[in-house]
């Protein structure tokens, strides 16, 4: 015959201190919302002040005095072309670094140096990017104001950032891949190449990705190199001035006028879209190579 | 030429041996191609610290050390200049202050929900969705800051005393930044302790809360310390919410309230106007940028120290 | 995500004493250099390509790029003409306002063609250009500004200033209290709003309001200084008890949220506006807006010549939209003259 179950009922202090935990865990899980909650009220914000603003129109007019007129045209050309010259300058050098770091460097102090100083540049400001870049691009080389200088300073400051999650990758690459070309007679460098590489691809991409979208939202190492313009032009050339997206949003948000404001909140929906297409398209390419 | 253009496998490896061999000279070169990208890195440091320190030293020329450290008041542009560092640190450290206040409690709890509380696939849904937070620009946080929690909030809220640049509209904003920073490093760090602290506690009759709170929260104690510093950091560097929202006015105050300035404001007012080169104006741009240098730097070393200590005791 | 997987990586090293150590052998070195070496002083790169054509009449055949930068009180009428330009033209243009020092800094060392400025060019501003090799400076100018001086409308105390009241106001040393400029003005602390150092509006309001005053006066140092304008009405916009200035086309955009104050400049108070700046009764503050340009400019290069044909064209009627003064009819013909002067 089966016992009644016996269930041990708690009593005075333990209860007390039992129900003090279940009630926690709801604060603890309201805590954890808090930060969606303010991401979906920004979000509701936005759209509801800048989405009347969105049209054909607002991407392809350039910036203006009026405000009605004003659009996005000249600050999108100036960002892609900036990432543009950003990818293909930092893609190589942090691959480059990473595969150095990970494949072919010696075990001796010169990586160690390599590595701790890439992990103090990750965590610089990127305003001291901004000054560096002014000083050393727009002055001293001469770039002045132009995509060249802007790029370089970017690049520069993605640059730490995209070797370590390079590095990351490349480490993600089971060594009886390495071992079994080694054991062919691959050389180092071809094992890397044709070996090691392909199977970091997915982690390399998703982190140049990653790094891009960062850039795109970039604004004060770009205006310290003198990007905060009136450009009413597109850009053919990386040696002109130019102006980005984020920028032309700082320059709407601090004008008074109303008209100004929703502007800047339609400028904030459109760069936001970039930005969050670029991380979901990292997350789906980390999450596709993960399965195979 | 020398190169094997084919991936080596079972099959061709005994052709391609009797090719020419991978040619000593090509490996390399591209070995040395790869050294120098990783010395970009090390030339960057070194032309960032340069750079600062050349302009630094001109500072320091026209204003002295005492003046600088020891006077109040920044006012580099006036007609009798002065060149207290103090009012910028200042409103640098009220930000800090105030979005750590916000931030740490809500990230902490955050933190504590994922690693003891929640369901497998609670946290994988919620912890990314946290760390989308940090990938949004600042510049549009700088937007929120100005428009929506001054306008929108401080105003109705608490009348119309409420300067439209102030410090506790740019810590809300920061503190929704580094949100993400503090929730998920602490997470980690707690995910991390290992289950048998936990069950001999259980073991003793401890509820989930004071697992969380006397045992688990303790043990990660250096991973969080970790968070808080990287937070600090992040702060601390952060140019484009405080330049927007929290004012152009160094003052030397902590109250939240208050217009003031931080280090990266002023630098970036500076990077605005067009200051002539070889002047003072222009030299305080790069000390004000050396401090903050330094400090972040020191906060991020910190940082890895702190995780370095919570490896070790578990590891 | 790249922060967590950042602190991961990172501690691999159990010794960020080491990093520091590190760090230190490298600043100590890249400080050793810097200390040792000289200034470094920056080449300009001049990335403007010259292959207009010629025909300063036809605005379609130009090409070319123009960099403006300057004042930011003469900016909107820049921003306007080029913005109007662009329409016509395939010339780029770019305007930047760091202020009329500033432009003038970037005008001297050939990095701009044209320099936008709220005041006449100092004389040692015309040095510095002259020790640069520029020596045919021309100033051209655009049109009047009615700088304004502008409080908060929930301000009902405030309706006209004196000059010596604004010098109280204003100077290093003044009054912090409103009750302190007029005893029936409330007990609040004032709070000032006004352009920086490098800002010619900042310069003028200097030179008729402070050392105009006294000789040996300095302008505050309290409140907020910046560069830009619109910063400044945000500001005033946003404080019941701001005082703030700048030109009269900000005023004017902001005007539902701010409140323009009378000045009397010994004649009783006067309201600033087209008017009183067109017939000379807003003083001191009616100022003069310029460009500056290089006579070489005009001769070689067609579409700098082109632009500023177009300026002077289109500024009647462009100034006065923006919300400045047009010049009088006969100030302008002398500028147009001035500048066909040199065109081809």
């Amino acid at each position: 015959m089966a016992t009644a179950p016996v269930i041990l009922r708690a009593r005075g202090r333990v209860a007390v201190r039992q129900a003090v935990s279940r009630a926690s865990a709801y604060l603890f899980l309201g805590a954890s919302l808090v930060g969606v909650f303010v991401l979906l009220l920004l979000a509701y914000e936005t759209i509801s002040v800048g989405a009347g603003r969105l049209s054909w129109d607002f991407i392809s007019n350039y910036p203006s005095r009026f405000a009605e007129r004003a659009g996005l045209r000249s600050s999108a050309i100036g960002t892609v072309w900036v990432l543009g010259l950003t990818v293909i300058m930092a893609l190589p050098v942090a691959v480059g670094t990473a595969i150095w770091i990970e494949e072919f460097a010696p075990r001796n102090r010169a990586l160690t140096v390599v590595k701790l100083n890439l992990a103090n540049l990750a965590g610089v400001p990127s305003i001291i990017y901004g000054v560096l870049g002014l000083t050393v691009f727009s002055r001293f080389f001469g770039f002045g104001s132009t995509i060249m200088a802007g790029a370089f300073t970017v690049s520069l400051m993605i640059l730490p950032m995209t070797v370590i999650a390079s590095q990351e990758a490349i480490r993600q690459v089971p060594s009886s891949i390495r071992d079994g070309a080694l054991a062919l007679g691959a050389t180092q460098w071809q094992t890397v190449w044709y070996h090691v590489l392909p199977g970091a691809a997915p982690g390399i991409i998703t982190g140049i990705i990653l790094a891009v979208s960062r850039a795109a939202g970039e604004t004060a190492a770009l205006i310290m190199i003198g990007a905060f313009t009136f450009i009413a032009f597109d850009n053919t050339s990386p040696f002109e001035d130019f102006t980005t997206v984020p920028i032309q949003i700082y320059n709407w948000t601090i004008r008074p006028q109303e008209e100004f404001r929703e502007n800047a909140a339609a400028a904030i929906i459109v760069l936001m879209v970039a930005v969050l297409s670029l991380n979901l398209l990292a997350a789906v390419i980390r999450e596709r190579f993960r399965r195979s | 030429m020398s190169v094997v253009s084919e991936p080596l496998h079972a099959g061709n490896v005994h052709g391609a041996l009797r090719r020419r061999p991978f040619s000593r000279w090509n490996e390399t070169v591209v070995k040395g191609l790869l050294a120098a990208c990783a010395t970009v890195s090390l030339v960057t440091t070194f032309a960032i610290i340069f750079v600062l320190a050349e302009e630094t030293i001109a500072f320091f020329r026209e204003v002295s050390l005492s003046d600088f450290f020891l006077e109040t008041r920044w006012r580099p542009l006036a007609g009798r200049p002065s060149f207290g560092i103090w009012e910028l640190v200042a409103g640098t450290v009220n930000v800090v202050i105030w979005s750590l206040v916000i931030a740490v409690p809500i990230g902490l709890a955050s933190a504590i929900y994922l690693s003891e509380y929640a369901q497998k696939r609670t946290r994988n849904t919620l912890k990314p969705m946290l760390e989308a937070l940090a990938g949004v620009p600042t510049v549009v946080y700088a937007y929120f800051a100005l428009n929506f929690v001054t306008l929108d909030i401080l105003r109705p809220v608490l009348g119309n005393d409420v300067p439209i640049f102030n410090a506790f509209a740019a810590s809300v904003m920061l503190a929704v930044m580094i949100l993400p920073t503090i929730a998920s490093i602490s997470e980690d760090a707690m995910s991390s302790v290992p289950r048998d602290l936990r069950e001999a506690a259980y073991g003793l009759g401890a509820t989930k809360l004071e697992v969380a709170t006397r045992v688990v929260l303790p043990a990660a104690l250096s991973g969080v310390i970790a968070s808080i510093l990287l937070a600090i950091a992040r702060v601390v560097g952060e140019t484009m919410i405080v330049a927007i929202a929290a004012g152009s006015t160094p003052n030397l105050t902590l109250w939240p309230l208050s217009t003031i300035q931080t280090m990266t404001g002023f630098m970036l007012q500076v990077g605005l106007g067009d200051a002539a080169r070889g002047t003072v104006d222009y030299q305080s741009l790069f000390a004000v940028g050396s401090m903050l240098f330094v400090i972040t730097l020191l906060f991020n070393i910190a940082a890895t120290w702190f995780v370095g200590r919570f490896r070790e005791v578990y590891e | 995500m790249n922060l967590v997987r950042r602190m991961s990586s990172a501690d691999r090293s159990r010794s960020p004493l080491l990093r520091l150590a590190i760090l230190g052998i490298i600043a100590l070195f890249a400080v050793a250099l810097a200390a040792c070496g000289d200034d470094d002083e920056a080449t300009n790169g001049d990335g403007a390509t010259n292959t207009g054509d010629d025909g300063a009449i036809d605005y379609g055949s130009l090409s070319g790029e123009i960099r403006i930068d300057g004042s930011s009180t003469v900016f909107p009428i820049s921003e306007a003409v080029a913005e109007e330009f662009s329409r016509e033209s395939d010339v780029r243009v770019n305007v930047a306002f760091s202020g009329t020092g500033g432009g003038f800094e970037a005008f001297c060392r050939g990095e701009i063609e044209i320099a936008d400025a709220s005041r006449p060019i100092k004389d040692d501003e015309k040095q510095a250009c002259s020790d640069a090799g520029i020596d045919d400076i021309l100033e051209i100018q655009v049109g009047t500004d009615a700088l304004t001086v502008v409080a908060n409308p929930a301000n009902d105390f405030l309706e006209c200033l004196t000059v010596d009241q604004l010098h109280e106001v204003f100077k290093e040393g003044g009054a912090t209290t409103w009750d302190q400029v007029d005893p029936g003005f409330p007990n609040e602390s004032i709070v000032w709003y006004y352009p920086g150092t490098d800002s010619g509006t900042y310069d003028y309001f200097v030179e008729e309001i402070i050392t105009g005053v006294d000789e040996a006066a300095a302008h505050t140092s309290e409140g907020t200084s910046s560069e830009d304008d619109n910063v400044l009405a945000t500001g005033v916009e946003g404080d019941d008890f701001a005082i703030g200035y700048f030109g009269i086309a900000y005023f004017l955009e902001a005007s539902e949220n701010l409140k323009a104050i009378s000045v009397d400049g010994g004649e009783g108070c006067v309201e600033p506006s087209a008017e009183t700046a067109l017939d000379g009764a807003y003083q001191p503050l009616s100022r003069p807006l310029f460009i500056y340009t290089r006579t070489s400019f005009l001769t070689d290069r067609p579409e700098v010549a082109g632009f500023v044909k177009f300026y002077l064209e289109n500024s009647q009627a462009l100034v006065p939209e923006v919300g400045y003064v047009q010049l009088p009819d006969d100030v302008h013909a002398g500028q147009v003259a001035k500048i066909e002067a040199h065109l081809p």
